[in-house]
């Protein structure tokens, strides 16, 4: 096993983590170059993998990804040109591949609910990989004072760059589902901005299973004080797979809340998992809260986590700032523990391994999305012990 | 009748970069309905005795035989030593996050007994015996042994050994670290369990305290690693005026 687990607190005058980038966020591909893998946004990546995503080199073919948007009634549904005002909001492409996604896009698809709708049903985007190579667009906006819950589903085979925008008017309430569960050739890179509107409330659960390499990007950014994100994540990195995620939550004005908590589990050779938590307090966030965790729990030998939680702080008064990051091995003694009480080997296994997992899922607050996760979550598990 | 032999046993661990022999020759035989305490100074090898028996990775055997009514023992795993009816109450039971009490409970059992206890029955069963060792119901769904308290610790290791009834229960020090009430409460779990007369005790402990409670039909010395002497519960007596001095200078010349 090897493993990197860097932490540092910051107090800087200028966000390290703006500086250290190679370049501006900027709409246009145009504005970065082709990196070469030693900047810092990219030194975890093996972009020899990345299918030319990173180069210009990767075209959109004729079948990339179906997309179909299930929504209950209310919901408006629209696919759009690139000119639409209504695209680019929640952010800026941080990175070569979100710009190259945002600059060979054709059309959007907007997914509008209106303020005061409260849906009781989910809204459920299926992305399905055709075997070809896509660039994407979402938007998903959210009226004030509506609430949503959305369940975005990747399976299929593909290349996919992407950019998907959350925006979240004032008091609306948001969770977002995410499951990335391709088959074993994919690549996914995608940015996901969200703009948490004054006293919403945001809440992102990434789940990653399957792939080649897939790299995610979910940031949140701020438009008025009150508004609390919480971004939780859960991975099962396999053998060979790269599972990067890069978290960003830029508290930009005062008295907002986040709350990051990423679990990973990883087996097999050269399974390869990325977690990179940055946390910027910006000078005029004052009551700020935030608290970010990166757990990873490593069941085999050959596997590799690097894991950087990064916190900036520009201001003394707020609530709470933390950050946690820890990767253990399987605890042998819990083995021990399980198997002195008769319980085979392999079952007390899965019961460590499903009762890490299980404080998480717990938090998701979705029961049909919870079993589905631990379903899933045994499934890998099942592939891993035989 | 079940009976737990072990004959010249001797056990290594390694540590520091070398090999250390903790067991020198451990010879006793523990029979269905008898209370065997094992006592002895800190470091003597108690412990090791305990988790050996119950097939501990760290531990190596490197002589002697463990029989459990004729099954070699020592070639089993670790959770075919706890169906064949061994028990070990840890000194020091492991948190296991994620993983509630109830479900760990009913999974045991389920392993132990061959078959999952019928629901209805099991639940009836649990609540009947953590009532009896004053546990609040809501014990169950908290997480194995994560953020209990001492005391908790130890009534859920005697909670399972109520609910398996082994054939051989081995307690590693579950006295140490109890107050008066807990360790009353704890002992009393205990004696449910002998008074069945269908197991047999191997009380692993420091302290003559806890023999006030649960009465042994024999009391051992331990001491560098081997039992020392042996004698009914009148050597507990002794032991609890002279202490263990005369032991562990004997140990230290031998």
């Amino acid at each position: 096993m090897g493993s990197t687990t860097a932490g540092s607190i910051a107090v800087a005058a200028e966000s390290t983590v703006a500086t250290r980038m190679s370049a501006r966020p900027s709409f246009d591909v145009a504005d970065f170059p082709v990196p070469h893998g030693r900047e810092e946004e990219w030194r975890f990546t093996p972009l020899e993998r990345l299918r030319g995503l990173h180069d210009g080199t990767a075209t959109a073919t004729a079948e990339g990804v179906k997309v179909a948007v299930e929504a209950p009634e209310g919901v408006v549904v629209e696919t759009v040109g690139r000119d639409d005002a209504r695209l680019g909001r929640a952010g800026t492409p941080v990175d070569r591949v979100a710009a190259q996604a945002y600059s060979a896009f054709e059309r959007a698809s907007v997914v509008t609910v209106p303020k005061e709708t409260v849906l009781t049903e989910p809204i459920r985007i299926a992305v399905h990989g055709e075997g070809g190579t896509a660039y994407a667009h979402q938007v998903i906006e959210l009226g004030a004072f509506a609430e949503a819950l959305v369940v975005i589903d990747h399976t299929g085979d593909a290349v996919l760059a992407a950019n998907v925008e959350y925006v979240l008017g004032d008091g609306a309430k948001l969770t977002v589902v995410s499951v990335q569960d391709w088959d074993a050739k994919a690549v996914h890179v995608a940015q996901h901005d969200a703009l948490v509107g004054r006293d919403a409330s945001f809440k992102s659960v990434v789940v990653t299973f399957g792939g080649d390499l897939v790299r995610l990007h979910p940031r949140v950014t701020y438009a008025g004080p009150g508004g609390e994100a919480e971004l939780f994540g859960l991975y099962f990195t396999d053998k060979g797979q790269h599972q990067e995620h890069r978290l960003l939550v830029d508290h930009n004005v005062p008295h907002c809340k986040s709350n990051a908590v990423y679990k990973g589990a990883l087996q097999g050779d050269d399974a390869h998992a990325v977690w990179i938590g940055d946390v910027l307090i910006e000078a005029k966030a004052e009551g700020t809260d935030t608290y970010e965790m990166n757990r990873n729990l490593v069941l085999t030998d050959g596997a590799r986590v690097d894991s950087v939680p990064n916190l900036e702080i520009e201001t003394g008064e707020i609530v709470g700032a933390g950050h946690a990051s820890a990767t253990g091995r399987f605890d042998d003694e819990q083995l021990f523990y399980l198997m002195a009480r008769g319980i085979p080997e392999q079952d007390a296994r899965r019961l460590v391994v499903r009762g890490f997992f299980a404080e998480l899922v717990q938090q998701i607050g979705v029961p049909d999305i919870e079993e589905r996760l631990i379903a899933k979550i045994e499934e890998e598990l099942e592939a891993a012990v035989s | 009748m079940a009976t737990l032999e072990i004959r010249d046993l001797h056990v290594t661990v390694e540590a520091d970069n070398a090999t250390k022999e903790i067991l020198k020759g451990v010879d006793l035989t523990v029979k269905q309905g008898e209370t065997h305490a094992i006592m002895g100074p800190n470091g003597s090898g108690k412990s090791t005795l305990a988790y050996s028996l119950a097939g501990h990775p760290k531990y190596t055997i490197t002589g002697g035989t463990v029989t459990l009514d004729g099954e070699d023992v020592l070639e089993m795993s670790v959770d075919e030593r706890a169906r064949a009816g061994l028990f070990l109450a840890m000194q020091y039971p492991v948190e296991v996050p994620g993983v509630s009490v109830s479900n760990f409970l009913r999974t045991s059992a389920t392993a132990i007994r061959g078959e999952a206890p019928k629901l209805r029955t099991w639940v009836k069963e649990v609540r009947e015996a953590m009532e009896r060792l004053n546990m609040d119901p809501a014990f169950a769904e908290r997480n194995v042994n994560e953020g209990f308290s001492g005391g908790e610790k130890k009534r859920h290791e005697i909670l399972q050994l109520e609910l398996l009834k082994p054939k051989v229960a081995i307690l590693d020090e579950t006295d140490s670290g109890l107050d008066v009430d807990a360790l009353r409460v704890v002992s009393e779990g205990v004696n449910r369990v002998r008074e069945t007369g269908e197991v047999g005790t191997l009380l692993i402990t420091h302290y003559t305290r806890i023999l006030r409670y649960i009465k042994p039909d024999y009391v051992h010395v331990f001491s560098a690693g081997r039992i020392v002497e042996s004698g009914g519960a009148e050597l507990a007596d002794k032991l609890e005026e002279e202490g263990y001095e005369a032991y562990t200078k004997g140990g230290a010349s031998a």
